[in-house]
């Protein structure tokens, strides 16, 4: 694949997965205002969301989109706001990325589990 | 008009600083000719660049009380309500000497944008019967008036940031003969804009936009260019 073809390729990507987000944090935002009741606490958190296997995928894609479209921007700010050679703006963005993704669905996996699921 | 201006002039080159000039006030007087004046009365050594004065050669530009304008066609008493002017060479571009800067890069991206007319006719051909009203027309029409000045890439904070970023003033170019019906060059043109370098870069701060003297929309153009890229990269055409 062509130099140009693959940067055509993360702005696409990144501009997809924003249109994820934008839907992703929207219900996240809403579910958090019409549920939360008694104030924010885990407790109410893990007994709402927790071993639900249609709140894990929901955040297990929105994890996914996040891990996509940030390393993007983060490799865009990288490439304006530093000297770095483009290899190690690359490599940075990609390691941010696959931390991003890891920690996420870490955290999505261990929400499922503590719901009994 | 009476009364004298103060006038902070660019003198030297990266490395320079600003010189004090005071300069008397005269009706209907544009920011070129306080240049003139200072150049011709106070200090001949003074180095800038104009040609025809009237807005089409766009020869003049400079960073005038810190924004990039075309000084022929700036009038003193619309940028200068306070009596005090600040000129200085183009941002975003080297300065050779006072207010006079390289435009070779400038140019260059012009060039690596694919900003050259390929012809598809040769001239035994009859003219190309393009409709004024066609909708790839209108777009190309859109952006031809540009005179080449470098303001929108003085303007642009991407160019500062980015210094390979190829610019509105290429990208708007590439933009009108990418709606061309007659150019030969589109699916290299598109190659040439596509990537880090080129279109996807834009921001859409619009700083083009906001200070092109010939109100064109380099923005916009970018844009066009955005979608026309991420189709050819869709229907596998890069």
């Amino acid at each position: 694949m062509s130099a140009e073809k693959l940067q055509t390729c993360l702005w696409l990507v990144q501009r997809i997965s924003a249109s994820v987000l934008a839907v992703a944090v929207a219900v996240h935002l809403i579910t958090i205002i019409a549920a939360v009741q008694g104030g924010l606490t885990a407790a109410e958190i893990i007994a709402r969301v927790g071993g639900n296997g249609a709140w894990a995928a929901f955040y297990g894609v929105f994890v996914a989109a996040a891990a996509v479209h940030a390393p993007i921007g983060v490799r865009t700010v990288l490439q304006e706001m530093t000297p770095l050679p483009n290899f190690s703006v690359n490599a940075l963005s990609a390691l941010f990325g696959i931390g991003l993704l890891i920690m996420g669905l870490d955290a999505v996996s261990i929400l499922y589990r503590l719901g009994g699921g | 008009m009476q009364g004298t201006l103060s006038v902070s002039i660019w003198r030297g080159g990266e490395a320079g600083s600003f010189q004090p000039y005071e300069v008397p006030r005269r009706d209907n007087q544009t920011v070129l000719d306080v240049v003139t004046y200072v150049q011709r009365k106070l200090d001949g050594s003074l180095s800038y660049r104009f040609a025809c004065r009237v807005g089409m050669c766009g020869s003049c530009a400079m960073m005038v009380n810190g924004r990039p304008r075309w000084t022929c066609r700036t009038r003193v008493s619309r940028v200068a309500s306070s009596g005090k002017l600040t000129i200085a060479p183009l941002r975003n571009l080297p300065v050779i000497k006072d207010l006079t800067v390289d435009m070779t890069d400038f140019f260059d991206k012009w060039a690596k944008a694919g900003g050259v007319f390929k012809p598809t006719a040769t001239r035994a051909e009859d003219f190309a019967a393009i409709r004024p009203t066609d909708s790839k027309r209108r777009h190309a029409d859109a952006g031809i008036e540009c005179i080449g000045c470098g303001i929108c890439y003085a303007a642009c904070d991407v160019v500062a940031w980015k210094p390979g970023y190829l610019g509105p003033a290429a990208l708007n170019r590439a933009w009108t003969l990418v709606n061309d019906a007659r150019d030969g060059n589109g699916a290299a043109r598109l190659r040439a804009v596509a990537g880090d370098d080129g279109c996807l870069a834009c921001h859409s701060q619009q700083g083009c936009q906001e200070h092109c003297p010939k109100h064109l929309n380099p923005t916009a153009a970018i844009a066009g260019l955005k979608r026309a890229v991420a189709v050819a990269a869709l229907k596998g055409r890069l």
